[in-house]
Parts: C-alpha cells; structure tokens; sequence
C-alpha cells in the first residue's frame, strides 16, 4: 500500500466520518437553528432509531428489512419529536437556556426508559448481507484501498437526506414559511405564518432525521441506552463550525471535521487527533464566531 | 438579661458544642472490627455498581456472590452463623464505592465485604479497608502493580491472564503483534508489559493504538491495521467500543477468521451481549469459561441456571462466587471474624479443587489460578485451546516492568 493510497483511504474515511457527522447533526441544524432550541436529547433520538430499527429488523428479514427499518426509525421519531414539541418545547420557546435544561432531563428519562425496556446491555443490530461487503481496488496507485459498502451506503444517505431537506426548505412552499420564520419571526407571524405549526414541523422533522440517522449508524455502531452521548457533542460540533441554521454550512464542516480527524489520524493518536480538532474549532470560532456560513437572522442576533 | 447570665449561656453553648465534637470524635476513632455478633447471624457487605454505565457487568457478579452466599447457608452457614448480606449500590462511581465501603463498615459492622470492578473503584476504597482494618473481596482480573493487606485479589493478576495469551500466540507462531486498547489505566499498563515481553521474546510490535472511551469510528485504526499487517491483535478495548471495533472490521472485510484478534474484555456475558455471530472466531484468554469439562463446574451450572435460568456464567461472576467460599473456609481454619485472621487464615490453606481448577490464595493474597484460552463458537460458547500447565503464581509487579518491586503482606 503506497502513500497515495495511504492518503486516499484516509480522505475516504474522512468523508466516511463527515457522513456520519453530518446525518447526526442535520435535525440539530434545524431546531437549534431556526427554532433556537439547544436540543439536549437529540443524541437520544438517535438512539431511539437505534432501537426502533432493532425492533423491525426483529420482525422483518429479507433484502428489504433495511428500507423497512429506515422508514419506521424516521417515522417513529417524527411523532416522538411531534409529541415532545407539542406537550414540552413549545412551552419553552424564546428561552434556550431552559430548553437545554429540560432537554438534558427528557435525555436522562430517554435513556433510564430504554434501560427498562430493552436492559442496560445493548441490542445486536447487523448489517443485512448485501451490505457485508467492499470495494477492494488490488492495482495501480491505489491498490490497497478498501470502500465497505456499508460505508458507502451511509455516505449515500446522508446525501439523499440533505438533498431532500434543501429541496423542501429551499423550493417548497413550507419552505419558504420556514425560512420567513428564521429570518423574522414576528414579521413573519405578521404576515399570516402559523409560527407555531411550522415550528412543530420543524422540530419533528429534525428528531425524525436523527431517528433516521440511528437506524442508519446502527449498522456500525452499537445500540445501547446511552448511544446517544457520544454523537451528541461532535454533532454540537457540526452545527457551532458550519453556523447555525445552514445546510451548506453543516455539510461543509462535517466534511472538514471528519477529513480533519482522519489526516491527523494518520500522524498521532486517536485521542490527540481529538484534542487538536477541538483545539481548531476553538481558533476558528475566534476567527468566525458564526460559522463557515453566517446566516443572517435576526433572532440569532438577539440572542 | 444580665451579663453574667450572657456569659453563662454563651459557656453552655460553648460545652455543648464541645460535646457534639467529643461525640463525634469517638465515634470515628471506634476502629475496631466486629469480633462476634450476636442474633446468630454475622453480616458481610456485597458492593457493586446495581445502577450506572458499570450495572451492565456488576449485577451479574453480585447476583453470583448472594448464590455462593446463600450456598454456604443452606449448608449450615459458618461457625453456627447464617451470612447475613447487606447489599450497596456503588453507582459506577468511585467516590460513591468508598462511602458505601465505610458505610458497610461503621454502620452495617461487616466484617468483610465483596465487591469492585474498576480499578478506579478498588483504588478509591483501598484507603477505607485499610484505616479501618476490614478486608475487601476483589473479583476482577486487573493490572497488578498494586498491593494491600486489606484486600484479597482474587482476579487475575497480569501473569495470569495477558502474559499466558502471550505464550499462547508466540507458540502458535505469532510474531507481529497489534496492540489496540481504550485509553485508560488498564489498557496501558497491560500493553506496557506486553511490549516489554513481546520486545525481550523477539516479537514485533507493529502498532499501539488507543480509542477514548465509548468511542465509536475506528476507520483510521482500521487503515492503519491493513497497513501493519499484524498477525494478531491483542484487544483491551472495554464496553460498547468493542461493538463498533468488530461490526467496522466486518465492514472492511478484516472478521477476526482474517485477522485473529486476542481480546481481555470480552467473556461469555459480553459476546452475547454483542451479537455472537460478530465475535464468533476470536479468542480470549480468561482463568475460567463456562466450558471448561469438570464435574463441579457441570454441578455449578446446573445450580445456578436453575435459579437464574437465561444468564450467561463468566470469569468475574466464577471468582465473586469462590471469594465467598474461600472467605467461609478461612473463617472455619481461623475460627473467628476477625479480618486480620481471616486474611492470614486464607493464605495458609491448601490447595483446593474449584470450578475453574486447582486454586489456592498465595502469600501476597492474590490466587493462584490456571489460565485458560479459547476461540468464540456461534453458540456463544469457547472452545478451549491451550491452558497453562499448572495453576500460575501471581505476580503484581511484573520483574521485567518493575524491577525489584515485591509485593509483601504483613
């Protein structure tokens, strides 16, 4: 394996890891950007996707148990996220700091409850057969490169996920509601925009994407009841680098976090290389307080 | 009020306060163990983490202490006494192990306690056993380095566990080892002594890699394994990591009938835990598997399932379980409570058959035992390769990392 190739496996993973950032944080984008809610217990809408996705591989098998799986991980935590909008966050809003408070309490409920249901150790997902596999290139430059396909297939959602988001916010009619709402709410509700439906839709479609996304990284990871706590802060991460309420900004810093870690990765440790990503986002911040892409909104200048 | 009668008041408060303090004082300074106890039962504490991140593993080991405990009961108990378990909650919190300890101590008036699984947690209550004289129970295999005379090591100690999978893998042929570990104390301290051995028998390391705890990605580890081509890995990694590690060396097309992997961590308990198919091929050196063939291991087994019938038996539960035994006998040999002889009892009893073999506590208070290793089947279960020839004596301080370090009890 020569350098080139020890340099494209790594961009590879890079872009491997900056899929899985980004799928982990996209629902984050949402709420913590339009809504201004610091969403604690997203981490654990990942893990209910996690479980949820457990409980339909349980029941189906077959070459379409994934899609399945998919569909009921982001169904299922849309509606919990409807719920908990409807009976909690709503009653919060325009007060982050007790958002977060309350978030990091229905996190803590989240987990002991999975804990109960399902025990403390956790459930065995496996990737389905047609995804145990990769691509092995075994000549030229390159020869030594290995893309598992489940890799592949985890870069491929999250560019479907995001493509779908941009399309809905960017060319749809709710859409535009939406992004009236994040650039001025009261002009907007002024206007005759149910604030309070599109930010139930907001809320909810980000935990569905974030149950979308457990079902997803499940394939790799473990599922158990406190999954959720080691997305939680890259995915903060993600959405503090690429600025708050963009897409193109969290994609963009998913991607440089993930291709980050996997360059440092090739010289130190797994832990340093942690330490050095956390140490330039600290520097970037000085440089960029609002991210990669400021987005100019009102409410994030009250704030 | 007068003046008189202010200095007064203020001189009573001044004695009461005195008081409080003198209570206070001579109920701390009380440091001497419970010698006998009446009522015709004697308590013993069991302290393990029941809640917290560390319950996935602990409640196992004390479920397996209460049926050895329960056990010595239903055969008369010890010396006319019934064993009377007072059972803490260390919340997979170090600082909460110690209270608990001193707690089991000062108020329940134990006169031994079980219990620890973190070295974290041992560390923190070793300062409780030893100002109050007691003795602790510790069921877990760990690093060594390390030697009080307040606490029966029963795990294994470094020469028991890692170093036997050492010997295996050099006599099956290995030469380029990977080292791959959580970063924290046992991991390190375990690879620093197979560094030094794999380095003075003529082995290679090929790399030393650590991921932080509960960490998730291993792409570039993975990467950096292809590229050191190793012809085996030798695995601390510790809880869900371990989950992540195997499903993403699956992934790549490196499963451990590719690549073998050598893992500390992962018992019976844990495969299962994972999903068997996952690990199924890798090996683990423990001193005790729930295949191990001998009749009182089959007569345990069928004990302990027809009371907890769907749990897997692993190496921890197996010494949580014998300490109770062991602690019985020394008790008996002794003839009292009393944990200093209790202690010097235990050391001074012969060799004894178990279900993980010959076993017998040396002079330092930690077990002879013979190490076993085994490859993961599908069903869960390890079929066993290679064992030591006989029951190893335990060495905390390992020659080559510690030189002239040596641990005496007094």
């Amino acid at each position: 394996m020569g350098d080139t190739a020890v340099v494209a496996g790594q961009i590879f993973n890079g872009i491997s890891v900056g899929s899985i950032l980004l799928l982990a944080a996209l629902g984050l984008v949402l709420s913590f950007g339009v809504m201004k809610v610091i969403n604690m217990a997203h981490g654990e809408m990942l893990m209910v996707g996690g479980y949820l996705s457990y409980l339909t591989f349980h029941h189906a098998h077959g070459p379409l148990a994934l899609p399945a799986a998919m569909l009921v991980s982001f169904v299922g935590a849309t509606l919990l996220g409807a719920i908990l909008d409807l009976t909690i966050i709503r009653h919060l809003y325009g007060r982050p700091l007790d958002t977060l408070i309350v978030t990091w309490g229905i996190s803590l409920i989240f987990q002991q409850g999975a804990r109960s249901l399902f025990g403390a150790i956790g459930v065995d997902v496996t990737a389905p057969q047609w995804l145990q596999n990769s691509i092995s290139i075994n000549h030229g430059l390159l020869a030594g490169v290995d893309l598992p396909y489940v890799r592949l297939f985890i870069i491929g959602v999250a560019l479907v996920v995001l493509a779908v988001v941009a399309l809905c916010i960017g060319r749809t009619r709710w859409g535009t509601m939406l992004r009236a709402v994040h650039q001025d709410r009261e002009m907007a509700a002024a206007l005759g925009v149910n604030t309070h439906l599109i930010d139930l839709a907001v809320f909810a479609l980000g935990t569905g994407i974030a149950g979308l996304a457990g079902s997803v990284l499940a394939l790799i990871a473990p599922v158990t009841p406190t999954v959720g706590q080691s997305y939680i802060v890259y995915a903060f991460l993600v959405v503090i680098v690429g600025g708050p309420g963009s897409l193109i900004g969290a994609a963009l810093a998913a991607l440089c976090v993930g291709l980050f870690s996997a360059t440092a990765q090739i010289f130190t440790s797994v832990s340093l290389s942690d330490v050095f990503l956390l140490v330039a986002v600290i520097l970037f911040i000085q440089f960029r307080p609002k991210g990669i892409v400021a987005t100019h909104s009102r409410l994030l200048e009250d704030a | 009020m007068s003046f008189s009668s202010k200095v007064l008041v203020v001189r009573i408060k001044a004695i009461c306060v005195l008081a409080t303090i003198l209570t206070i004082a001579v109920s701390t300074v009380d440091l001497r163990p419970v010698m006998a106890q009446g009522g015709g039962t004697v308590k013993v504490g069991v302290l393990q983490s029941l809640t917290g991140t560390m319950a996935i593993s602990e409640v196992p080991v004390k479920d397996a202490t209460i049926f050895a405990i329960d056990q010595v009961n239903a055969e008369g108990g010890v010396l006319g006494k019934k064993i009377e378990p007072v059972i803490e909650d260390g919340a997979s919190d170090p600082a909460i192990f110690a209270q608990k300890a001193q707690k089991l101590i000062q108020e329940d008036k134990v006169v031994t306690v079980f219990g620890g699984w973190t070295s974290a947690s041992r560390k923190a209550m070793l300062p409780v056993f030893e100002r109050f004289h007691n003795l602790l129970w510790y069921p877990v295999q760990f690093e060594g380095n390390e030697c009080s005379s307040n606490i029966m090591y029963s795990g294994a100690q470094p020469n028991q566990q890692i170093l036997p999978a050492l010997q295996w893998g050099f006599e099956k042929g290995y030469r380029k080892y990977f080292l791959l570990g959580s970063d924290y104390v046992f991991p390190r301290t375990a690879n620093l002594i197979l560094k030094k051995h794999i380095a003075h028998d003529g082995g290679q390391i090929v790399g030393e890699e650590y991921e932080p705890l509960g960490g998730t990605d291993f792409s570039s580890i993975i990467t950096k394994i292809r590229l050191a081509r190793p012809d085996v890995i030798f695995n601390t990694l510790n809880g869900d990591s371990n989950v992540s590690f195997f499903k993403q060396m699956a992934a790549a097309g490196l499963p451990p009938s590719k690549i073998p992997v050598m893992s500390f961590s992962i018992a019976e308990q844990e495969a299962k835990a994972m999903g068997t198919q996952l690990v199924t091929d890798s090996y683990a050196a423990w001193n005790y598997f729930e295949s191990l063939n001998n009749p009182m291991n089959k007569k345990f087994l069928a004990a302990y399932h027809k009371k907890f019938p769907n749990s897997a038996m692993d190496d921890p539960m197996v010494h949580g379980y014998i300490d109770v035994l062991m602690w019985a006998a020394a008790v008996k040999k002794a003839n009292s409570f009393d944990p200093n002889a209790v202690r010097k009892a235990a050391t001074d009893l012969a060799w004894g058959n178990s279900v993980m073999g010959s076993i017998k506590f040396a002079p330092n208070q930690s077990l002879y035992q013979t190490a076993y290793v085994g490859k993961l089947q599908p069903d869960g279960q390890f079929s066993i390769l290679w064992q030591s020839k006989q029951p190893l004596f335990p060495q905390p301080y390992d020659p080559q990392v510690f030189p002239g370090k040596n641990c005496v009890v007094h």
